[in-house]
């Protein structure tokens, strides 16, 4: 065997999203020759499906905004969990990397000065998020593209990287296969940058695709890389619950952030009552004064519709469990009272896709909603400074990587997240690739990672790789998300060990030519690891912070508020650790205070 | 329970045959959860592209009983069930497998497209554009890459010149950057020689199928075409209106 094409260069870019394009963008400036390998075509990543907008402290409209303030609502919004450093070039570098996305082409919304116009959302104590209609993730990944493509990308679209490949403790590249015929590519890169995205298709209702394995995750760990809170999963409060073939698909937070409402089955405006002690100072008291924040955003506070994710996605739970929910086990969220031209002018992807897809007049009636998986806040551990893994040569940014949301995500945070720290990730990328000779690749690594992939193909008969997914969705649906306990968590490691050893028999029909079964056989795999890492990390954290709650330990800890939950490869088996969560220098402590 | 019949176009270039499925419906199906559930249930080799589930992406092209759709977007309710509804690829590219089309001469084009310019290149200035100047722009920019408006253009589709015009997506790409109100750069001679803008006599198919519900021929093409038109034909009233207030 052993019959591969091989592609040289100095940096090779794991993804094509926001964070690996804006990755590419940087290496290249840097004088690298760059290759660009995603698992779709190019301008379909995750990215596209954003919606909200990117958070940058650019004070258009309201101008007492600046990085200090961003900085301590994200802080805030992560429950204390997130590295300070990266918060802090992140809340200081987003504005200028959106004026920057600007002059690469991207057309923001305006404000009447003709600047980008911004716009309210979860968390965010101002109006922070640049924004095109709800349609911002396609216009960056779009942009991004373009300008990538004009310096002179060399892209491998429908690729999928199947292992990391290392020269002692360094990177030397890495080995996939094309989607299109099966046929093996190895790529000989001085540095690799994983931008691969998050992952949540372990789960039944996600508003994740098909892409959202976690390769990443399991590439790093792999090849020697940490983990970092990986029980962190974001449910985003408002996911389609209705009709069916809508189920899991995201309603943006755009809808609350201009004036939508979350109703219970009495029709009470039931946020109100879950105000935690921690935001009431921000968040209005009554009904009249929610009413008026819609349209006067300086002198009235944010209604509770907009408190941070884990609250709202927490407080719709208790709704439901206490017999107040919709028709189909959700609440109803409304914006009609906001008047069909506004809604259509504010949202129109949104109208569209309801009025097509589900029946639902958004500008007439309510929608059903309930918590989707959404976000992973978890993931790769980086230096803020760099990306740079604890694994020479590899970098990481963008969702695969982990440090900035804490145990919880702002809305709006991740774009941006993409264009700091992709930048970031990519430069220091090609100055290490300039700067270092290529290593070595090993065929032993190679034949051995094919034949694990071909392996499916040559059995007979075998577990139907579908079958187990549906399995795995169920366990992780029904233990592993919102609400979490010791015994379900213990439940679902079980099962997914039992799936782990099923795996090892799944035997798939046809050949290696665009093979849905063959590539499904493969990301089981995938996302059986990932599941595990999560389900153990969730056993490990004994409190409830930001995405993660525990039924039985439903109170924040302050131990675990100073500790990050590491996982490693150790022989093939994971192993947890916890680390202190770095100490904030004075400086930094009195604009959280403050 | 209600079931519905799906005959899909399975094979390649080459050589190919329709396979019928029948699957279970559920409320508010679509032709995408179709295949899916046949993958998931029957048959894991069928062949598709998709993403985004919500007609956010443009990857799951196809023809539905000889329309081109997105799949994602195409309610089984919609469609007459008594009889089969048939799936085929996209007609205008080659065939990979079943459903998945090569594509790649389209990503081929956009690499030709003159980028933006802007006249103080290298400032970090923010630009200062007012919305009623961009809202043309963002119209194009809309654009999710399905590539059903390349189908369906009768130059692509049934003469297959690929060679002599870029095709309507590239029109409205082309359009986009043209009219950035702060863009410098001349793409007039490229439009006619390389790009092939006179080569489209405006039949409009492309806009007919466009999901984004952009104007393609009025609002990108036909501007496009005055503007070359003026500039090859009536010197003075083109250098007038290539001067595009600062
Ligand atoms: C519906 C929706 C709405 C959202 N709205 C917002 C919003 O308004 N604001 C906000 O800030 N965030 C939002 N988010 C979150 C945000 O979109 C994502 O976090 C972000 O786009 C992730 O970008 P990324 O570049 O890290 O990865 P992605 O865009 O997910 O890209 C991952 C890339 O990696 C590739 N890849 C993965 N594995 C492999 C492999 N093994 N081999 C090769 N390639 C691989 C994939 O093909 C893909 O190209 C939203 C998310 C969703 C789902
Ligand atoms: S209007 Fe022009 S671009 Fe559109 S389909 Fe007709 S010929 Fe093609
Ligand atoms: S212009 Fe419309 S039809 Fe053509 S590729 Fe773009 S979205 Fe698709
Ligand atoms: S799957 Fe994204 S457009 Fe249909």
């Amino acid at each position: 065997m052993n019959n591969y094409e091989v592609f040289n260069c100095d940096v090779l870019v794991i993804g094509a999203g926001g964070a690996g394009l804006r990755a590419c963008i940087g290496a290249m400036e840097k004088g690298a020759k760059v290759g660009l390998v995603t698992k779709s075509l190019l301008g379909k990543a995750h990215t596209v499906m954003a919606e909200g907008g990117a958070a940058a402290a650019l004070g258009n409209l309201d101008t007492e905004d600046n990085w200090e303030v961003h900085f301590r609502d994200t802080i805030r919004g992560g429950k204390f969990l997130a590295n300070w450093r990266t918060v802090e070039i992140f809340a200081r570098e987003a504005p200028e990397r959106i004026l920057e996305l600007e002059r690469y082409g991207a057309v923001f919304d305006r404000t009447g000065k003709g600047l980008i116009s911004q716009r309210a959302f979860g968390g965010h104590k101002y109006r922070r998020l640049a924004h095109v209609g709800d349609r911002t993730g396609l216009e960056i990944i779009r942009t991004l593209q373009d300008k990538a493509v004009s310096m002179g990308i060399f892209d491998y679209p429908e690729l999928t990287i199947i292992r990391l490949l290392k020269d002692g403790d360094r990177i030397s590249g890495a080995v996939g296969y094309r989607r299109m015929d099966g046929g093996i590519v190895v790529f000989k890169a001085k540095a690799v940058v994983l931008a691969t995205g998050g992952w949540g298709r372990m789960y039944r209702f996600t508003s994740n695709s098909w892409e959202s394995t976690g390769d990443g995750v399991v590439l790093a760990l792999r090849a020697g890389a940490e983990l970092k809170d990986m029980e962190m999963v974001q449910f985003h409060p408002t996911g389609m619950i209705w009709p069916p073939s809508m189920r899991g698909i995201l309603v943006t937070e755009g809808v609350r952030g201009d004036g939508g409402i979350l109703l219970n089955s009495k029709g009470e405006r039931f946020m109100f009552n879950y105000v935690p002690e921690f935001y009431r100072k921000e968040t209005a008291e009554t009904l009249e004064e929610a009413l008026k924040w819609v349209h006067d955003k300086k002198n009235y506070r944010r209604p509770p519709e907009l408190l941070p994710r884990d609250v709202v996605a927490r407080a719709i739970y208790k709704e439901v469990q206490a017999g107040r929910g919709s028709e189909h086990g959700g609440v109803y969220l409304q914006i009609s009272h906001m008047g069909a031209d506004y809604i259509r002018k504010r949202l129109p992807s949104m109208v569209d896709q309801f009025l097509h897809l589900g029946n639902v007049d958004i500008t007439k009636e309510p929608m059903e909603v309930y918590p989707t998986i959404h976000y992973t806040m978890g993931g790769v551990t980086s230096d803020p400074e760099t990306c740079a893994t604890n694994v020479p040569g590899l970098y990481a940014c963008g969702e695969v990587a982990t440090g900035l949301h804490g145990a919880n995500r702002l809305g709006g945070n991740s774009l941006s997240d993409l264009l700091v720290f992709g930048r970031r990730a990519g430069e220091a990328a090609g100055e290490y690739a300039m700067q270092n000779e290529s290593g070595e690749i090993s065929e032993s690594e190679i034949s051995e990672e094919v034949n694990l992939l071909m392996e499916p193909l040559r059995r007979e008969s075998g577990e139907n790789p579908y079958q187990l997914h549906t399995e795995l969705q169920d366990t992780m649906q029904e233990h592993a998300m919102i609400a979490r306990t010791e015994e379900g968590l213990k439940r679902a490691l079980e099962k997914i060990h039992e799936l782990k050893e099923r795996a090892k028999k799944i035997a798939v029909k046809g050949d290696t030519c665009f093979n849905p079964g063959w590539h499904q056989a493969r990301d089981i795999q995938v996302m059986l690891t990932v599941s595990e890492v999560i389900v153990r990390s969730a056993l490990e954290r004994k409190e409830s912070r930001g995405g993660h709650w525990r039924l039985d330990y439903d109170l924040e800890d302050p131990y675990w508020a100073q500790h990050n939950i590491i996982a490693r490869l150790e022989n093939g088996e994971i192993k947890l650790s916890h680390r202190k969560v770095p100490e904030m220098p004075e400086h930094l402590k009195k604009i959280i205070e403050g | 329970m209600a079931t519905v019949t799906l005959n899909i176009f399975r094979g390649n270039q080459e050589k190919g045959y329709f396979q019928s499925y029948t699957v279970e419906t559920f409320e508010g199906m679509v032709v995408l959860d179709a295949i899916h559930k046949i993958q998931r249930e029957q048959d894991a080799s069928l062949a598709c592209r998709w993403n985004c589930k919500a007609a956010k992406c443009g990857s799951c092209s196809a023809e539905i009983n000889g329309k081109p759709r997105l799949m994602c977007k195409t309610r089984i309710d919609s469609l007459p069930i008594e009889e089969p509804i048939i799936v085929t690829p996209l007609k205008t590219f080659p065939v990979i497998k079943d459903l998945v089309c090569d594509v790649s001469w389209n990503y081929e084009i956009a690499r030709k497209i003159p980028p933006l310019k802007l006249a103080d290149e290298g400032s970090k200035e923010p630009l200062r554009m007012m919305q009623e100047d961009v809202e043309r722009v963002q119209e194009f920019r809309k654009c999710i890459e399905c590539f059903l408006c390349q189908n369906v253009c009768h130059i692509l589709r049934d003469h297959q010149r690929k060679d002599i015009f870029f095709g309507p997506r590239f029109m409205i790409k082309l359009a986009a950057l043209e009219m950035h109100p702060l863009d410098v750069e001349d793409r007039s001679e490229f439009l006619k020689e390389v790009a092939g803008v006179g080569v489209c006599n405006i039949t409009k198919c492309c806009t007919e199928v466009c999901p984004e519900e952009i104007h393609i021929t009025d609002n990108g093409i036909i501007p496009l075409k005055e503007r070359v038109a003026d500039v090859y034909f009536d010197p003075i009233r083109g250098l007038l209106r290539w001067l595009k207030t600062p």
